[in-house]
């Protein structure tokens, strides 16, 4: 084999991770990992990575805005990619509104910060080839989205 | 256009990615939003902000921008800068304020992302 030239890995790998709200710095982390993952060891094709970076950022920012962390579940098979992001945050009253390009909840000291826009959701939905959204009031929400690799 | 024109174009200071500035440019993107930023991909983009925290740089990564340029003088600090450095996005700094750096840079051909 020539140098530079390794083969790209096509197994099914299953990842987790907890995502700490305390350092907002932090935020968006694991999903630069996770492109560097399907750019380098598996050789996915430049533009689906971006769109699993893209759409898995918005939930990991999410989580760190609204819900004050939780957890990410990961599995990459040959053909799709299923990211699970499980907080135990306040939850979302009306998931419909939630979803409409420009409703946002967030604070003036969250806008300071880069984000309310109210785009997250929607970008979600845009980049990801399956969303699902799960939410209970005190309870927590759990977002799931899917990508054809 | 190149990192390097836009430099010039917009008398800006590099901070990093010095090694980058012949690095092709084809589309802008002007925002302290990031989730508005999110919603338009196109290759080979800079954005330029006014948001002087690290998600400037993460938003950047995602979307493999290749320049962000920070308006109103901001300057980052060094967590920031090594951020950018990491990744190979070339970072920059103008005294101009959003809407004339913006201006400027149409000016000289570059254009926005459309809505696909
Ligand atoms: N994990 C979550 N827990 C609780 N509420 C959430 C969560 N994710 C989203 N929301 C609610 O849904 C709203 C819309 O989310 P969305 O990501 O679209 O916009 P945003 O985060 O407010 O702004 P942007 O994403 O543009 O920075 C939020 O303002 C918030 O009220
Ligand atoms: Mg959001």
């Amino acid at each position: 084999m020539s140098s530079g030239e390794k083969p790209a890995y096509t197994g099914t790998m299953k990842l987790h991770y907890d995502v700490n709200a305390s350092d907002f710095s932090k935020a968006g982390v694991v999903s630069g990992e996770v492109k560097k993952l399907l750019k380098v060891k598996r050789g996915v094709p430049a533009e689906v990575v971006r769109n699993v970076a893209i759409a898995m950022y918005e939930a990991e920012i999410n989580m760190v805005i609204h819900a004050n962390g939780g957890h990410i579940d990961i599995e990459i098979t040959e053909k799709e990619i299923t990211i699970i992001f499980a907080d135990k945050g306040p939850g979302i009253p009306d998931i419909a509104k939630a979803q409409q390009a420009g409703f946002s909840t967030a604070c003036e000291n969250i806008r300071s910060l880069g984000f309310g826009a109210g785009m997250g959701i929607p970008n979600m939905k845009k980049y990801a080839d399956f969303l699902d959204i799960k939410s209970e009031v005190g309870v927590g929400t759990t977002v799931t989205m899917k990508i054809f690799l | 256009m190149t990192v390097s024109d836009i430099k010039d174009l917009l008398e800006a200071e590099v901070l990093c990615g010095e090694e980058f500035l012949s690095n092709h440019v084809h589309t802008a993107c002007g925002s302290d939003m990031m989730s508005d930023v999110l919603a338009y991909v196109k290759d080979q983009s800079v954005l330029l902000t006014g948001l002087c925290n690290p998600q400037a740089i993460r938003t950047a990564e995602m979307m493999d921008i290749v320049c962000v340029v920070f308006v109103r003088g901001k300057q980052p600090d060094e967590a920031i800068v090594e951020l950018a450095r990491e990744r190979h996005i070339t970072l920059l700094s103008t005294e101009l304020r959003m809407f004339a750096a913006c201006g400027i840079l149409y000016e000289a051909g570059l254009r926005g992302g459309a809505k696909s």
